[in-house]
């Protein structure tokens, strides 16, 4: 069996969690709730 | 039926991702606790029935504000959502732009239109990894306004996903936003029926020219746990795979090629001779379908 698949799965679960303890998670639903007009090309 | 089961699972996805039918009596976006996750696809937030995050505005958002929050001791450099793209390359590599993406099952509906169809020059295949570098990351993080922050220059400027599922919608559900319409709006709205256009004549071009989700996901093509077989000794280099792929690749030539959506096309549809199958993590699975009379012909 490919070992490669793994290791690359775990190291990116490794930054997920890094993400999530650093307080990402509340950071992307900030932005997710809000509409940002400009960001969409209007205004 | 074979060909169904994708075009269902693409419409479900689509569904689910923009699960919040009740915007048109709010009036607002959906605002729970599900936009905390992004969307494994192309997917605008600010789209009123979005009921995940973009993942790809949530990364130009970190890139946007990231020297604001090193001043704020918060270092947020987007590991939570970069982490959760890479988990899902690792697992299934380009797959979810098959499956999942409703920006590609659009492109998709639109090709079944009757008429001639173009091929797009291999060379295009590099724009989306300029996208991803340049818009994603180089941009947002270099140009800042006098406060430090970067620009979304992707969504901004080039999203059609964005002019199509927030940008139009909302201009529909709140009129009193026309006064903010400017023309870099209207350049938007060009790009997308650009795109539109372009998706009657040739496959996925959105896909296969710009997308930076696509771009990240191809990275992992190579080394995912679900990997696509060639078997050379069925093969018969007939080029029905190349005749049906959406992103015209042969896979003889290139089996988990980094453009490859993972739509199986080839491997349920289109190879009459069992030489694509597939695996996932060393577990072999179905192998294309060998269909008897065609095999007998030969």
């Amino acid at each position: 069996m490919r070992k490669g698949p793994f290791i690359v799965i775990c190291a990116f679960l490794l930054l997920c969690l890094i993400g999530m303890v650093t307080g990402e998670v509340r950071y992307v639903l900030e932005k997710a709730v809000s509409i940002c007009l400009d960001c969409i090309g209007i205004g | 039926m074979r060909r169904r089961l994708r075009r269902i699972i693409q419409s479900l996805s689509a569904l689910l991702l923009n699960g919040y039918w009740y915007f048109p009596i709010s009036r607002t976006i959906y605002q729970g606790q599900l936009k905390s996750i992004c969307s494994p696809g192309l997917n605008c937030h600010s789209c009123p029935a979005a009921t995940t995050a973009c993942p790809l505005g949530a990364i130009q958002n970190f890139m946007a504000g990231i020297r604001v929050s090193m001043e704020a001791a918060r270092y947020h450099f987007g590991f939570y959502v970069l982490g959760w793209l890479g988990i899902i390359g690792g697992l299934v590599g380009r797959m979810p732009c098959g499956w999942i993406c409703p920006f590609g099952l659009i492109q998709d509906l639109l090709f079944k239109i009757p008429g001639r169809k173009i091929r797009i020059p291999d060379i295009f295949s590099y724009g989306p990894y300029i996208f991803l570098a340049l818009t994603i990351f180089i941009l947002p993080i270099w140009v800042v306004d006098a406060f430090g922050y970067g620009f979304l220059w992707f969504c901004k400027f080039i999203c059609p996903a964005g002019t199509l599922e927030a940008g139009l919608p909302l201009l529909i559900l709140q009129p009193t936003l026309y006064g903010m319409v400017g023309h870099l709006f209207y350049i938007k709205v060009a790009v997308l029926f650009f795109f539109f256009t372009w998706s009657v004549l040739a496959s996925r071009p959105f896909c296969r020219t710009v997308c930076p989700l696509g771009a990240f996901y191809s990275f992992f093509n190579r080394v995912s746990l679900f990997q696509l077989k060639y078997h050379p000794e069925k093969c018969t280099h007939c080029e029905l795979c190349y005749r049906d792929c959406p992103v015209d690749i042969k896979f003889y030539e290139s089996p988990n090629d980094r453009r490859c959506i993972r739509c199986l096309v080839c491997l349920r549809e289109s190879c009459a001779f069992g030489a694509i199958s597939w695996e996932m993590g060393g577990t072999e699975g179905q192998s294309s379908r060998p269909k008897t009379s065609l095999v007998n012909s030969q």
